[in-house]
């Protein structure tokens, strides 16, 4: 990503979600920001899910929608008061239906930093094979 | 250009009587007239990173942000008298082998910010720590910004 690496960070607005099925808890949920790439072996998700711990965080794959979904506890103590608000803090969800078959015994999530990996092999029979076409 | 993000510094976005809601309200309406000005509006957060949300009780200020994916050794942060000042770089390493991207949603660059505090701070007991992406400081408010009690005396 050489053509960012000079590039100044902007803050923006963090996007909620607003879906057709309202959740249970009170509270804002917000939709992470994520980056999606595949290689021939395996798909991996990239979410950027600040605040949220290991524990809280909830992944499934139901057929081939995958869910993720954080709880962030608030982080201000009982006794401060607001000086200066410029974001929330909230629920982090987000689903995504994907088209590959996903060997789902082999999933891998790590969160680290706030940022969720998730590693998703391809079930073997999908993985390409190179035909070679012969010419007469 | 630091010296005019001093004093470019909102004062808008200080305490207001309103309660949260209506607080967020205003600043989703403050994004909104940024976007259709063109930032010559003289919003706050036009360009500003990372957003940052303070709080305070009697011995400290508390200050946070979220910053996913940056590691502590790839920011600084220093404090004199009564402001505060953030930079740093946010990476996304590049991913190795033949990727193909579906999305592209995150960002890297580096960034800047300078936060004037109310008052002054003791300088020499800031903490500051980054827990899952969220970077906390804790500034202590210095003994004669601190309030006092007064004592009326009846004779």
């Amino acid at each position: 990503m050489a053509d960012t690496e000079n590039k100044a960070l902007q803050s923006k607005e963090k996007v909620t979600l607003s879906t057709a099925a309202e959740q249970t808890k009170p509270g804002i949920v917000f939709t992470p920001a994520v980056d999606i790439f595949e290689t021939e072996k395996e798909l991996t998700l990239l979410a950027d899910m600040p605040g949220v711990k290991s524990e809280n965080l909830t992944i499934g794959l139901n057929k081939n929608v995958l869910t993720m979904s954080g709880e962030v506890a608030t982080p201000e103590g009982e006794n401060e008061t607001e000086v200066l608000r410029e974001y929330e803090t909230g629920k982090y969800f987000r689903e995504f239906t994907l088209s590959n078959e996903i060997d789902q015994t082999k999933i891998e999530a790590v969160l680290k930093d706030g940022v969720l990996r998730l590693i998703l092999p391809k079930v073997e029979e999908i993985t390409p094979r190179r035909i070679a076409v012969k010419t007469a | 250009m630091i010296f005019r993000r001093v004093t470019n510094w909102p004062s808008i976005y200080w305490r207001t009587p309103f309660g949260g809601e209506l607080e967020r309200l205003k600043r989703q309406m403050n994004l909104l007239s940024e976007g259709i000005f063109g930032g010559a509006y003289g919003g706050p957060s036009a360009g500003v990173f990372p957003l940052m949300n303070v709080t305070e009780d009697k011995e400290n200020y508390y200050i946070r942000a979220e910053l996913p994916g940056i590691k502590s050794e790839d920011l600084d942060i220093s404090v004199t008298g009564d402001t505060l000042s953030i930079a740093g770089e946010r990476k996304i390493p590049e991913e190795k082998g033949d990727v193909k991207y579906h999305r592209r949603e995150r960002e890297a660059g580096k960034f800047s910010r300078i936060l004037n505090l109310p008052s002054q701070i003791n300088t020499a007991r800031v903490e500051a720590k980054c827990i899952d992406g969220m970077l906390s400081i804790v500034l202590p408010k210095a003994e004669t910004a601190k309030e006092k009690q007064i004592v009326v005396k009846s004779s």
